[in-house]
């Protein structure tokens, strides 16, 4: 604005003077489009370029030819046999839903931490550094624990027994009872873990306990960034807790939740690290991801497969996040920044 | 209670008199609320304390279990890594999780440190893949993103977008051009398949490019004014302005190649090149007590920069928290 205003009102005195060119150049001499910051940007679009964009549009082409050397067009053909391949479908089914359950239940957690250390508790800071810690620590790391608690004869199922004989269950039980439900007791007894379809909580608690400190940060600086003369005069006009919670924070928030769901979901899809570096190349039947599908193709390099599947989640990976970014612009309109 | 009290007096000094009406309405709700809110506080500690001792225990566990010597591991935990024994040693029958050794003993790291040099070499591995992406990213992604909050027009805009589209994308999707592209190079079964795609990951652009979209514009227009290079803006502008942006981002990327399962498995067929993160799991079952150090020494590069950056991650992060 102010570099093209100044120039105009130069102009208009020193048209005609031979010094006319020089002004020019001043005119630009605020325009931040210098050559120099176009080319900065050189080595990573490049970089970009070459190793993700140009090669995307070989296997979309890739999956729609028969293969890579003879290069028939064959339009869908790839596709379906990916989904009458039962990996694939078992696949994508587990590693789905694996994300249902782990990104909502992300999102609603770490706003509940975030809460409980947005109030007025001692010790802030130390449980932030707490809460934080794991995302800190390699899985890898601590998979040994891990297992020790969660083997088949481990900590949890010790737990668990010892849990089972005390009266705390027949008190549950009685609870249950008088509620008018119907007491199960094998739901009490050991597990193994790791080997059964169990493992999918364990693989979900695994990710909450990764990744919810994260999380726990990005929505405590939303809960900040909500004006506090707001949420008081509302609290002077009398509105009810819920009535702030939905009409102040979650429209503040509403950024912040797509932003977390996103980020879960890409980290969700993460989790194939903590699965296979708890259960190794062959996991339970329903721990099996379609990162494993993935590596079990690359090892017999079958391009059709491998281009088609990748295409497959790009396009599931935009609609939703098309779908989260259509939302929040319904829901958090009319916040003002 | 006091903190939450004090200043409430003061307040009332500042609101003009229309509005002092329902200041005393407000305070009996308070001071009536004070016990239930202490309650409530004082569940929210417990809760707070809950949690935090659910978090720190696994770190806790594997740090004070690296401390046992190997017969107190396999007499423990023999069960899970069975045939940890030929039968000379006793193994209890069940699993028994503890806090504290019987014995502390430094015996398990002075194995891996000098006696085993397996380890050490996957430490490096680790290490040689991750410090030039961390590197290489960052400086490329400091002039990229000085770019893109320098440059306007709609061309930017749409090469910005497709940076955060590649930059959403899980592995599973991109690990298939990172091969095609690798496999043309001829770079496959060579670290640089691994470093070139991360070197070249958007995510650092990303971040990076929303802290410097943070700095005022009228800062570079002046400096330009003042006829300041390009250069002289980057080093005294934008960079000491992103600092703490730019020491979370080096963590988070950090961490992030640290734990790298996926690449190495696909782009590394060469076992002897993968790092420390894949190499733990597949533990030789002799060797579950050494497994406990590893652990603790592949935790401590993380950690250490988690503890000496905690406050500048979190800036970073907070500041990071919306998409757009």
């Amino acid at each position: 604005m102010n570099g093209k205003r100044k120039p105009d009102k130069t102009e208009k005195v020193v048209r005609s003077s031979p010094s006319a060119k020089k002004n020019r150049h001043k005119k630009d001499v605020t325009d931040p489009n210098t050559p120099m910051a176009r080319f900065l940007l050189l080595p990573s679009l490049v970089g970009v370029l070459v190793f993700y964009v140009v090669p995307s549009f070989i296997v979309a082409y890739y999956s729609i030819v028969d293969n890579p050397i003879s290069k028939k067009f064959v339009g869908i053909e790839n596709f379906k046999t990916l989904f009458s391949a039962w990996a694939f479908t078992q696949a994508a089914k587990n590693t789905l839903l694996l994300s249902f359950t782990a990104v909502p239940a992300a999102v609603i957690l770490s706003l509940i931490l975030a809460n409980v250390l947005n109030s007025k508790i001692p010790g802030k800071s130390m449980f932030r550094t707490f809460f934080l810690s794991p995302m800190m620590v390699p899985v890898a790391s601590v998979v040994l624990i891990w297992q020790v608690m969660f083997h088949h004869t481990g900590s949890v199922n010790a737990l668990l027994t010892w849990f089972q004989g005390t009266h705390l269950v027949g008190f549950i039980d009685h609870v249950i009872l008088s509620l008018g439900g119907t007491v199960n007791h094998t739901d009490w007894s050991a597990v193994d873990w790791l080997k059964s379809d169990k493992a999918m909580v364990v693989v979900v608690l695994l990710f909450q306990w990764k990744n919810m400190g994260y999380n726990m940060i990005l929505f405590l600086a939303a809960l900040n960034s909500i004006p506090k003369d707001l949420v008081e005069v509302a609290e002077l006009e009398g509105a009810s807790p819920m009535w702030r919670m939905i009409h102040i924070k979650f429209r503040y928030l509403s950024p912040t939740f797509l932003f977390v769901t996103i980020m879960s979901l890409i980290n969700s899809f993460k989790l194939f690290r903590e699965v296979y570096l708890l259960t190794g190349d062959y996991p339970h039947e329903k721990l099996y991801l379609l990162q494993h599908f993935m590596n079990n193709t690359f090892r017999t390099l079958d391009y059709q497969k491998l281009s088609s599947a990748a295409i497959v989640m790009a396009a599931f990976m935009v609609v939703i996040i098309g779908v989260l970014f259509t939302v929040e612009s319904i829901f958090g309109k009319d916040v003002e920044e | 209670m006091n903190d939450t009290f004090d200043p409430k007096p003061a307040q009332t000094a500042d609101i003009p008199p229309q509005n002092a009406a329902p200041m005393p309405v407000r305070r009996r709700r308070k001071r009536k609320g004070t016990l239930s809110q202490r309650i409530n506080l004082m569940l929210m500690t417990l809760f707070a304390a809950a949690a935090a001792f659910a978090f720190l225990m696994p770190t806790v566990l594997t740090i004070t279990n690296s401390f046992m010597s190997q017969s107190e591991i396999s007499a423990n935990y023999g069960v899970i890594f069975s045939a940890a024994t030929d039968g000379k040693t006793f193994i209890s029958k069940d699993v028994n999780l503890k806090f504290i050794p019987d014995i502390v003993s430094a015996s398990q790291y002075i194995t891996v440190l000098f006696k085993s040099p397996d380890y050490l070499l996957k430490f490096w591995n680790a290490m040689i893949l991750t410090v030039p992406i961390v590197v290489f990213q960052i400086v490329v992604a400091l002039g990229a993103s000085y770019s893109f909050a320098r440059l306007t027009g709609r061309l930017k805009e749409i090469v910005f977008f497709i940076y955060i589209i590649v930059m959403l994308m899980p592995y599973q999707v991109t690990l298939v051009p990172n091969y095609l592209v690798s496999d043309k190079l001829g770079l496959l079964n060579t670290r640089l398949a691994v470093i070139l795609p991360g070197v070249f990951s958007p995510f650092a652009v990303y971040l990076l490019t929303k802290a410097m979209r943070r700095i005022p514009k009228v800062y570079y227009e002046a400096a330009m004014l003042d006829g300041a290079g390009e250069f002289t803006i980057f080093t005294t502008i934008s960079l000491p302005m992103v600092r703490s942006s730019l020491f979370s981002v080096v963590i988070l990327i950090f961490i992030d190649y640290w734990n790298m399962v996926e690449q190495p498995l696909i782009l590394l067929a060469d076992e002897t090149l993968h790092p420390l993160s894949v190499f733990l799991s597949k533990i030789n079952t002799q060797e579950t007590g050494l497994a406990f150090a590893v652990a603790v020494i592949y935790m401590m590069p993380s950690l250490l920069l988690f503890l000496y950056g905690e406050d500048a991650l979190v800036e970073g992060i907070a500041s990071s928290a919306t998409l757009k």
